[in-house]
């Protein structure tokens, strides 16, 4: 594991001087290690790039960490990760992808991550991106996650993109079998001339399913996101999606929410807020002593939070 | 401590509210500004604080000229301001305000000190954000609770700090009033309609009009503004009673 690796790993996960548990670390489409537990076994696919991550229902509360790197310009990866989730297991994921450049070609990284959760399983998915490096070649991570949700499961999915990635494309899709529960968490954070695209569809077919999606985003400098969310609803199903962002600067935002409600006891709801940060939100923190620098940057911080 | 010497200020739609307020906020007391709605308080406070700069006249803190100083700096030099109306945030905590107002980490026994002087229970709100999801009464208490808090304020400026709170705090915010006269060191301005704020102030200035009208110790002010009879005409429509 070279050194970029190990700066990567310290942002995107609680990497220190090594994992516990289960593991598997890409650095630059290949590994840099693997480790399975004792109810978590990866295993690498042979078909194509990746590793199937099968967790026992005997996991409980155990953590496993599957994070990728790409250290230098050039790179250009590709991976397909499937879960595993045996009913009634509960884990906690950690992912996440840092992608430096220091040079003029571009350093992409592109997971395609597929959930398979069994019935009364609960996952923890945490995930978060960051683009690092001087050179001028573009830092690209374009995420897939294809969520499949089986009855009475719960999944929770923080997702966040720091700073830093030139430009992304992310798309999530779940589909809930009844009773599943879905939370998601996306915030993002874009600045200079970076795009991002997020997209979800999430399928609510069981009875009794519901979906919380909350993004929110800043874009800064002369960036651009564009927010897509879909909620379809086709049975009774409770939805809620929610998108907040903050313009800072030139940045622009393009939020275009979807809800489609195919039965009469489907619950669908969206809310969306874009714009500046409040002037007052500014003084408030002036008249406790802080810059207005300091106090746009404390807001962002929270917002982000 | 604070001279304002012949204040103006307009609104950007050149109206003017504040017409030549001449005012000496005593060191070590506590002041109170009434008077009728619309007749300058409000934009007197934020132009104490810095949130207005006057259109002519001159404001002297312990001597020092501030008038061209910016919020920040009038903070830093100990000019604390809690607002009317809170301000709302999504995504900052209320322990993330009290810290960002003391300057300092807070442990769970100091914030619970300082949101029990509000009348808060620390352990329910500490974690909570301090948006929508909070009361105005809730919001309005910590609020005043990171003007109480904040370090090294020397002159603190509380705008109708009894706005939107219910009787069992109002008491307890009049008691966190008086303690803070007690402890003394520092000057305290509250603007405010209350006859049971006035009762407890060194000063009462009444400002009508966009000028000070009445200023003098506020036992000989405050008998002249109370309710003359039982239906509250009060004098210059400016003093609350309780049950008014």
């Amino acid at each position: 594991m070279n050194s970029v690796t190990k700066e990567l790993l310290s942002s995107i996960s609680d990497f220190k001087e090594g994992f516990k548990g289960a593991y598997n670390i890409r650095e630059d489409s290949g590994c840099a290690g693997r480790q399975s537990s004792e109810y978590i076994k990866i295993e690498p696919k042979h078909d194509k790039p990746g590793i199937v991550i099968r967790i026992s229902a005997k996991a409980q509360q155990e953590t496993v960490y599957i994070p990728a790197c790409v250290t230098h310009s050039g790179v250009s990866d590709l991976v397909y990760n499937d879960f595993i989730v045996e009913d009634g297991a509960d884990v906690i994921i950690v992912a996440g992808c840092g992608v430096h450049s220091d040079g003029e070609e571009e350093a992409r990284h592109n997971g395609i991550h597929r959930f398979m959760i069994g019935k009364n399983a609960k996952v923890v998915y945490k995930e978060k991106h960051i683009g690092t490096g001087k050179g001028t070649g573009a830092r690209n991570i374009d995420p897939v996650t294809e969520i499949a949700m089986g009855e009475n499961s719960y999944m929770e999915m923080d997702t966040m993109q720091i700073s830093g990635v030139t430009s992304t494309n992310r798309t999530t899709t779940a589909a809930l079998a009844a009773g599943a529960k879905l939370v998601i968490r996306e915030r993002l954070l874009t600045d200079g001339e970076e795009y991002a695209k997020s997209d979800f569809k999430v399928s609510l077919y069981g009875e009794d399913s519901g979906v919380d999606l909350v993004s929110r985003s800043v874009a800064k400098g002369n960036s651009h996101q564009d927010y897509h969310s879909v909620i379809i609803g086709s049975c009774r199903c409770t939805g809620h999606s929610e998108c907040d962002a903050i313009l800072v600067g030139n940045g622009v935002v393009n939020a275009a929410p979807e809800l489609h409600a195919e039965n009469l006891d489907a619950s669908l709801i969206h809310e969306a807020a874009i714009g500046k940060i409040a002037g007052e939100q500014i003084i408030k923190l002036c008249t406790l002593g802080l810059t207005e620098e300091e106090a746009e940057q404390k807001i962002i911080e929270g917002f982000l939070k | 401590m604070l001279e304002l010497k012949n204040i103006h200020w307009k609104t950007p739609e050149n109206e003017e509210i504040v017409k030549g307020i001449d005012l000496s906020i005593p060191e070590g007391k506590l002041t109170v500004i009434t008077g009728p709605n619309g007749g300058g308080k409000t934009s007197l406070a934020k132009l104490i604080a810095g949130l207005y700069t006057p259109s002519t006249g001159q404001i002297l803190y312990n001597k020092e000229d501030i008038t061209a100083l910016s919020i920040t700096e009038r903070a830093g030099k100990g000019i604390a301001y809690a607002f009317q109306q809170p301000v709302r945030f999504k995504g900052l905590t209320v322990r993330d305000l009290l810290e960002l107002s003391a300057e300092d980490t807070l442990s769970e026994d100091k914030l619970c000190a300082m949101l029990s002087t509000v009348g808060l229970c620390a352990q329910e709100y500490i974690d909570r954000n301090v948006d929508g999801s909070l009361s105005g009464g809730e919001s309005k208490r910590i609020e005043i609770a990171t003007v109480l808090n904040r370090k090294n304020a020397k002159l603190l400026v509380f705008d109708e700090p009894e706005a939107g709170i219910d009787l069992w705090s109002f008491s307890n915010l009049i008691k966190a009033f008086e303690d803070l006269k007690k402890q003394g060191g520092r000057t305290i301005v509250i603007i405010s309609h209350q006859e049971r704020i006035m009762e407890i102030a060194d000063h009462i200035a009444v400002i009508a009009e966009g000028k000070v009208q009445t200023f003098g110790p506020g036992s000989e002010v405050l008998p002249s503004l109370l309710c003359k009879d039982k239906k509250c005409a009060c004098p210059m429509n400016s003093i609350k009673k309780e049950g008014c």
